[in-house]
């Protein structure tokens, strides 16, 4: 007999057995999920959720898809939550500190409460970036935002109505395009073939029988 | 944490590790390669295939759950709706919200088009954001396209479309270029220089890489630029058929609120396919690394348009699934742990196979050692090999792990399990589907002028079996390419009256075929509610 547990899903207790995930549990339960479930491998952040373990006082934040059942858990998700997505032109604005006070002005309200670290499902110090992206730190705030799913979790916690993933993709976004060193092998490539200098190579490989592809494929070096 | 078997045979893996360091296993040869995948791929399990009773591709084989999905009925066979009523009226219109669906929707928008996103579930929802790895493109000096096409072709089994494929390299760099421009933060030295590693079956190092976050930081770009340009997303909607017009083009789909249950009619002048792949179809009884939404819908929606499908037999199984713990079983444990010199190993500790095989053959290998030579060490469910992964830390240095692969720390982390100090368990799983609808060189469907196809759902880009790598260049180059055909087509294109004659002719060539199914496709999601009763 396999262990069972009781869970809680929007206050109605199910028993389902005690390896499951959230997510595979409410399946289990007899849900079809068409919100909060998305690659159900930790890397969307569509499954966000939040829960409290019967008799604890502690409010808890996690993915559905990456964690395990417990005895009492008493479940909600997050099918959605209304982050504030600011638009703006990639190719007009600049890595200076203004344009994280004109599109993220509210970071500059944070009241340093850390309840976004709390909050997060990835274990990232998201108080921090939010602290790099307010002295136009990029490069430090897209490195300690980098592994963001986006699932939402800190700023659903945040009496700063921050959006702090969305803070994290510009950072991130304006370092890989004006702050991380420039490729010049990736460009002088991208010159080369628009010049035509890897036409001929390319005709002659695919001008060759199968045979003396297999002869080249099966004999050709491999770098170490 | 591991069970106590477990742990002995960790034991055996600890005692050779110091032998295996340093040593690189000998590679197969073309004719042992050969004689594995007939005997342990499953591919080659032909109970596992049933053929296609009609449409273009009548009389081949298909996986049987695909076949049975071809040979169910559309859900508006016996629906009234009225296609006069048009909800959406757009140039473009683009089915899918993953890599390929973004970069066409933006290329489809920077040429002028007026384009429209539908997802069944949200922008970013696809098997994109889960690819770990990295992304292939001949850009280092002592690399070309040319080396690139080779390694593609023979890791395919010379089997993949040459207009395709030559695409696929030599569009590369430039795709590489086009994401980094776009703010995509890869992994750079400090002068610049990408860092590129070896995935399975490549001759030179170029996987380019976002830690192993590659395909989250891809997609999320994407996500984000898409937004900026307001292009519409129609999220939670998926498409159930194509619409056509009596010229024999396509005119737009008949989209379904998977919300409400309400059916929409989106009109548009040209369509892209850009629904992904079919992990959740759960081929064989695997396990999958794919998303929630991955249930081959293009492949139906384009096949019962008239649009024939290419290696639809061939399906990818990626070597290294997560076989333990349960509660990820069958999440993907990126290539990229073999790139940085983890070793295949057997419950006695043996190094069993060369790390860097293709992928195919290298399930195979797993499969057989598993199997065969009952060298797998057991599982609550099923049976794994390790993938020594200290071996990392021994090679690269104390942190290699948590710079480089720190989504595969975190995974296992959750679960008690530290790759740094412990190996991990591993058997193959459903990753990628190799074949799809058939396309030109130009992007388009061949039987259907106005169908443009991208990503996953395109068959025959990679040929037989695709190299890590080679998906998330596939995604970017052919969905920007079909965006800009897209985009350009839409302009001489004047569409007829809006019909779904074809879904009526095709339930009469089921009929005629003797095949009766109470079943309806497209998929959309698979079933995984448990109901008592």
């Amino acid at each position: 007999m396999e262990k069972m547990v009781n869970v809680y899903f929007f206050g109605k207790r199910y028993s389902v057995p005690a390896d499951l995930t959230i997510m595979t549990a409410m399946e289990y339960a007899g849900y079809t999920l068409t919100r909060g479930c998305g690659c159900r491998h930790g890397f969307c952040g569509a499954c966000a959720t939040m829960y409290r373990i019967k008799g604890k006082n502690e409010l808890r934040t996690c993915l559905a898809c990456q964690t395990q059942v417990q005895e009492g858990m008493y479940v909600a998700s997050i099918p959605f939550f209304p982050t504030d997505k600011r638009t703006y032109e990639i190719n007009e604005i600049r890595p200076e500190q203004r344009i994280m006070m004109e599109l993220y002005p509210e970071i500059y309200s944070c009241i340093g409460c850390n309840a976004c670290t709390k909050a997060c499902t990835q274990d990232l110090n998201v108080m921090q970036y939010i602290a790099y992206a307010q002295r136009g730190e990029f490069e430090k705030c897209a490195e300690a935002s980098f592994d963001c799913v986006s699932c939402g979790c800190c700023s659903v916690r945040c009496p700063a109505e921050i959006s702090h993933p969305m803070v994290g993709v510009l950072a991130r976004r304006l370092t890989g395009k004006y702050l991380a060193p420039k490729s010049e092998h990736l460009h002088k490539r991208v010159e080369e073939i628009h010049a035509g200098a890897y036409d001929g190579l390319i005709e002659q490989i695919m001008g060759k029988s199968i045979t003396e592809m297999q002869e080249l494929y099966n004999h050709r070096e491999i770098e170490k | 944490m591991f069970t106590p078997e477990m742990m002995e045979s960790v034991k055996r893996v600890e005692a050779t590790r110091d032998a295996r360091m340093g040593m690189e296993p000998e590679r197969m040869t073309a004719r042992e390669k050969e004689e594995l995948l007939r005997a342990f791929h499953p591919d080659y399990r032909t109970e596992a295939f049933e053929e296609i009773k009609i449409g273009p591709n009548k009389g081949e084989k298909a996986p049987a759950e695909l076949t049975h999905l071809l040979h169910s009925n559309s859900r508006l066979l016996h629906t009234e709706l009225d296609l006069e009523k048009i909800d959406y009226d757009v140039d473009v219109l683009v089915i899918g919200g993953g890599g390929a669906g973004a970069s066409a929707a933006i290329e489809a928008h920077e040429a002028g088009a007026d384009v429209m996103i539908v997802t069944k579930l949200r922008i970013g929802d696809a098997n994109t954001m889960m690819a770990e790895g990295g992304i292939q493109a001949a850009d280092k000096e002592n690399d070309s396209p040319a080396q690139h096409y080779l390694d593609a072709f023979g890791g395919g089994h010379f089997a993949a479309r040459p207009e395709l494929l030559k695409k696929l390299v030599m569009e590369a760099p430039e795709a590489i270029q086009w994401l980094n421009d776009l703010g995509v933060m890869f992994d750079k030295d400090a002068n610049g220089r990408m860092v590129t590693t070896h995935g399975g079956g490549t001759s030179r190092k170029r996987m380019h890489a976002c830690k192993d976050y590659s395909g989250a930081e891809i997609m999320r770009t994407l996500r984000d630029e898409v937004l900026n340009r307001r292009i519409p997303v129609v999220e939670f909607t998926s498409a159930v058929e194509l619409l056509k017009d009596e010229k024999h083009q396509v005119a737009g789909a008949v989209l379904l609120n998977m919300e409400t249950g309400d059916y929409l009619v989106a009109r548009a002048k040209t369509v892209v396919i850009a629904t992904g792949g079919a992990g959740r179809m759960h081929y064989q009884g695997f396990a999958t690394s794919n998303h929630y939404g991955a249930t081959a819908d293009g492949l139906v929606l384009g096949y019962r348009a008239g649009a024939p499908l290419l290696y639809q037999d061939t399906i990818q199984y990626h070597p290294t699934g997560v076989a333990y713990p349960s509660q990820i079983f069958g999440a993907l444990v990126t290539e990229k742990v073999r790139s940085l010199g983890a070793m295949l190993v057997n419950v006695d500790g043996e190094a069993f196979m060369h790390p860097l095989e293709t992928r195919d053959v290298s399930a195979a290998s797993i499969i057989r050692e598993c199997t065969a030579r009952g060298k797998g060490v057991a599982t609550p469910l099923g049976t794994g090999v390790w993938l020594d992964t200290p071996m990392i830390e021994r090679i690269g240095g104390e942190g290699t792990i948590e710079k480089r692969i720190p989504a595969m720390l975190r995974m296992y982390m959750n679960y008690g399990i530290d790759m740094r100090k412990l190996p991990i368990l591993i058997y193959p799983t459903l990753h990628y589907q190799n074949g799809g609808l058939e396309i030109g060189g130009d992007g388009f469907t061949k039987a259907i002028s106005n169908l443009l196809v991208a990503g996953e759902a395109v068959g025959g880009i990679h040929g037989r079996n695709r190299l890590m790598g080679n998906s998330l260049l596939d995604i970017i180059v052919f969905g920007r390419d079909a965006g800009k055909a897209a985009a350009a087509k839409a302009k001489e294109i004047s569409l007829g009256v809006l019909s779904l004659k074809h879904i009526q002719d095709y339930a009469e060539e089921l009929k005629n075929a003797n095949i009766m199914s109470d079943d309806v496709s497209p998929l959309l999601l698979p079933k995984y509610a448990r109901h008592q009763r």
